[in-house]
């Protein structure tokens, strides 16, 4: 078994004729927390887009390189996204919980929606993943609202919850915190801390403080290029390029 | 002084302007008060028991009611739909969910361009396809109703599901779900407010339709005898009536226009206030 | 992958629905005239003569009564409905004005046929009684006031249709007001504090999509049946002989002889005339389209 969950060797993409990502190689080790950090344009989030094939999906959008996911590239042409992203969770920067659709199910539809039926089961799994997350007491009584009436820290649990309820191996998270306020981003943090426990994390921020909270691994991008990624530790005490060094100090971003 | 005098030339310029303004909004207010005040006023008195359960009386004849128009324009409205709302809806869905294809723009200019064909030519067309081969019929008349309806659907689907945010279809993705799964079971629930109001507004546009009635299936006082046959219209028969020289058939025309009046102010109305309670909220 | 596939071709497939049903229409109204086309040709478009007793038929004194009535409908509804949605936008607050447009767009769902029954029961005899009489009684000296006086008449006609337009040009011109860019309007306030300046500056800045509203509205009066069929008068003349006199429109023939026509050539002469009012209204309509989605894509870039 590989200690890295994805291997990202030559990645470049773009809209039409611009260029966001240049040749990117990146290794995502398994069960740690990788922080994608970078000032606004680097090309993070498109970064991390790519990782679960949405990015593909935006009219103009291209991809050259392999992205490999346990052993699998999953730009091969065989490959079926939809199955790639049943393994790969994502959170994204605003809560985005499913309109007009009550707590419960908002968690539960990726699993009822890929066929599982049993009332049973999904009722275990429901309070399972809002366990995790710390939102079913706060909740266990209101299952049947709306979700959209829960506060934008409890809506950012909840669609981390229901990530969790498809038991996905990977969670890309895209700036999670950066709508919340800061006791709501505290929770959602220690949260992530536990999540990294049995699952990879990818974490995009532009938030030094919060990689250095958080990561185990970072990766620093720079208008489109990977300039430093290693272990939190060597990129944080003793970065190699002058550019990192001046984002960790806070001079660019 | 010469300063002065300026100014309040001025400002009886823009006094007389106001006053210009405000006659417009009067011009206008007052005949569409008329037109309310004079439905409710002339229906009023031809509203009995009798206007609901009886039957289309003959020519000259007293009494009666309008029961069989009524059936008749239920059945038809639903026939409309039963095409006209899945049609709508489905190429709403496609107009919206893949409008990054360029056909989808060429496809919305139809749309809107059949929008604006008159409804008489609707009813034409739908003469010479099926009135012309089986007859004056409910079917004939059905379709053209439909086909009046399927644009303003397709144009409300496609409207409500473009206000879904993007990262909600993402979100639903990064579960595993398919597109087709995440359009149906996420995407449209959560625009089904926009899309219910847009049918509501449908069904009062068609609701009131007469033009297309006429030409594809006449005017008709029987009850419902097969899809074959014509049926009797509520809108059509307010014409008819009207432009007959009997008395009874003239309160019956008013009667049914305050009928229409009522449900078409209705189905304009209620959908406005699920929208405002529907901003309230998120807000 | 599969379910998405049979997904994106089941609504492209009720997508093209309406495309085909778009080019039927066409082919079948052509079909449904070829009788009336292939015994008068195009010159059903200038005969002045509507005989249905002897199969003879042309459509020129209808072509002309629609193009005088819309216009004349137009003229009517166009100052009256930028007078309203100034006042909506400028004068009201915004309570009033909401509820107010909410009124008037739901005036434009009332159906034709009461604007109609309205028009021939109300409006008609009150003009004959109280101004049609009356101009007639101080200037009935001049051709244009002389003549019968029914009430119902194409000039009636083309205020019913009138005040079916109002509601259509003034959402799109309230809309196109709210839509005006704040330096605009701020430019406006620098040169006076009056609301005139302000009114008229917001209008010459709208003018191209005034332009287009119109052109709906123009495209709604063309193809109006039911209202204008039951207060016109439906009488077949080249011109009318004063103002008070009755005319026939395009629509209006087709609804009023459709249910008497009694054999093929006559129905055929009906459908022909669909497809003229047909070709007149797309060609508004697409004109009205591009414009407005010209106007918003130059709105877009600023």
């Amino acid at each position: 078994m590989s200690d890295y969950k994805i291997i990202v060797e030559n990645v470049s993409a773009g809209y039409n004729s611009n260029i966001v990502l240049r040749n990117i190689n990146l290794k995502i080790p398994q069960r740690k927390i990788t922080a994608i950090m970078g000032p606004s344009g680097s090309g993070k989030s498109t970064f991390l887009r790519i990782l679960n094939r949405l990015h593909e999906l935006t009219p103009g959008a291209w991809v050259k390189g392999r992205v490999i996911l346990d052993g699998i590239d999953i730009y091969d042409r065989k490959v079926n996204p939809t199955l790639i992203r049943k393994k790969i969770g994502m959170v994204f920067q605003k809560p985005n919980p499913f309109p007009m659709m009550s707590i419960y199910d908002n968690v539960a539809i990726g699993l009822k929606l890929n066929g599982i039926k049993d009332k049973k089961t999904l009722d275990e799994i429901v309070r399972r993943s809002l366990e995790i997350v710390g939102l079913w007491d706060e909740v266990k009584g209101d299952l049947h609202r709306p979700g959209t009436m829960l506060s934008g820290g409890q809506q950012q649990r909840l669609c981390i919850a229901r990530a969790l309820a498809v038991n996905p191996e990977v969670i890309l998270m895209d700036e999670p915190t950066s709508s919340l306020d800061p006791i709501s981003s505290m929770t959602i943090e220690s949260l992530v801390k536990k999540l990294a426990e049995d699952r990879t994390i990818v974490i995009v921020t532009h938030n030094v403080q919060q990689a250095i909270r958080l990561a185990d691994y970072v990766a620093f991008f720079y208008l489109g290029e990977l300039i430093e990624h290693g272990p939190a530790v060597e990129v944080f005490t003793n970065p190699k390029h002058e550019l990192t060094l001046k984002f960790v100090k806070g001079a660019i971003g | 002084m010469q300063l002065n005098k300026v100014l309040k030339k001025k400002i009886l310029i823009d006094k007389a302007f106001t006053i210009i303004l405000i006659c417009a909004m009067i011009i206008y207010l007052v005949p569409i008060i008329s037109i309310i005040y004079e439905t409710v006023s002339r229906g009023l008195p031809a509203l009995n028991l009798d206007f609901f359960t009886k039957p289309i009386p003959t020519a000259g004849e007293e009494g009666g009611g309008i029961a069989n128009a009524i059936q008749g324009t239920v059945i038809s409205i639903a026939l409309a739909s039963l095409i006209g709302i899945p049609v709508g809806i489905l190429s709403g869905i496609f107009l919206s969910e893949y409008r990054e294809l360029k056909i989808t723009s060429f496809i919305r200019f139809i749309n809107e361009v059949f929008h604006g064909i008159p409804s008489i030519i609707i009813g034409l067309f739908s003469f010479v396809l099926i009135s012309k081969r089986i007859g004056f019929s409910v079917l004939a008349a059905s379709f053209s109703l439909a086909l009046i309806m399927i644009p303003i659907v397709t144009i409300v689907t496609q409207e409500s599901l473009k206000m879904v945010p993007a990262t909600i279809r993402e979100a639903a993705f990064s579960l595993g779900i398919p597109k087709w799964k995440t359009t149906i079971f996420i995407v449209l629930r959560g625009a089904w407010q926009g899309i219910v109001t847009g049918i509501l507004l449908s069904i009062g546009r068609i609701i009131g339709e007469s033009a297309p009635i006429l030409v594809t299936m006449g005017f008709y006082r029987w009850w419902f005898s097969g899809l074959d046959r014509p049926v009797s219209n509520m809108a059509l028969n307010i014409f008819i009536f009207a432009m007959s020289p009997f008395q009874n058939w003239v309160r019956l025309a008013w009667g049914t226009a305050l009928v229409l009046l009522v449900l078409v102010l209705l189905l304009n109305i209620i959908p406005r206030l699920m929208m405002l309670r529907r901003e309230v909220r998120y807000e | 992958m599969f379910g998405d596939k049979i997904f994106k071709y089941t609504t492209a497939f009720f997508a093209f629905f309406i495309v085909i049903s778009f080019l039927m229409l066409i082919y079948e109204l052509y079909k449904g005239s070829y009788l009336a086309i292939s015994k008068f040709g195009l010159s059903f478009i200038k005969n002045t003569v509507w005989d249905p007793v002897n199969g003879v038929f042309g459509a020129l004194p209808l072509i002309i009564g629609t193009i005088v009535v819309s216009l004349l409908s137009l003229l009517f509804s166009l100052p009256i409905s930028i007078g309203v949605a100034l006042v909506l936008v400028l004068y009201l607050p915004r309570k009033i004005s909401r509820g107010l447009a909410v009124l008037i767009e739901t005036m434009a769902g009332v159906p034709s046929v009461i604007y109609g029954l309205w028009g021939l029961y109300v409006l008609a005899p009150f003009l004959r009684e109280n101004v049609y009489s009356v101009l007639q009684s101080m200037f009935g000296f001049i051709p244009l006031f002389s003549g019968p006086n029914y009430g119902i008449g194409f000039l009636t006609g083309s205020m019913v249709l009138a005040l079916m337009i109002t509601p259509i040009i003034t959402a799109v011109t309230k809309d196109l007001l709210l839509a005006v860019p704040t330096s605009i309007k701020e430019a406006a306030v620098s040169l006076g504090p009056k609301k005139k300046e302000l009114a008229l500056i917001m209008i010459k800045y709208i003018k191209p999509g005034l332009f287009a509203a119109s052109l709906l509205g123009l495209g709604r009066a063309i193809g109006e049946t039911m209202a204008i069929s039951m207060v016109i008068g439906n009488k077949f003349k080249l011109f009318p002989s004063s103002l008070f006199d009755t005319w026939y429109t395009l629509s209006a023939i087709i609804a009023n002889e459709f249910l008497e026509a009694t054999y093929d050539l006559y129905i055929s002469s009906l459908v022909y005339i669909g497809l003229l009012l047909l070709a007149v209204t797309l060609a508004v309509i697409i004109i009205a389209r591009i414009i407005i989605w010209r106007f918003s894509k130059v709105r877009g870039e600023i």
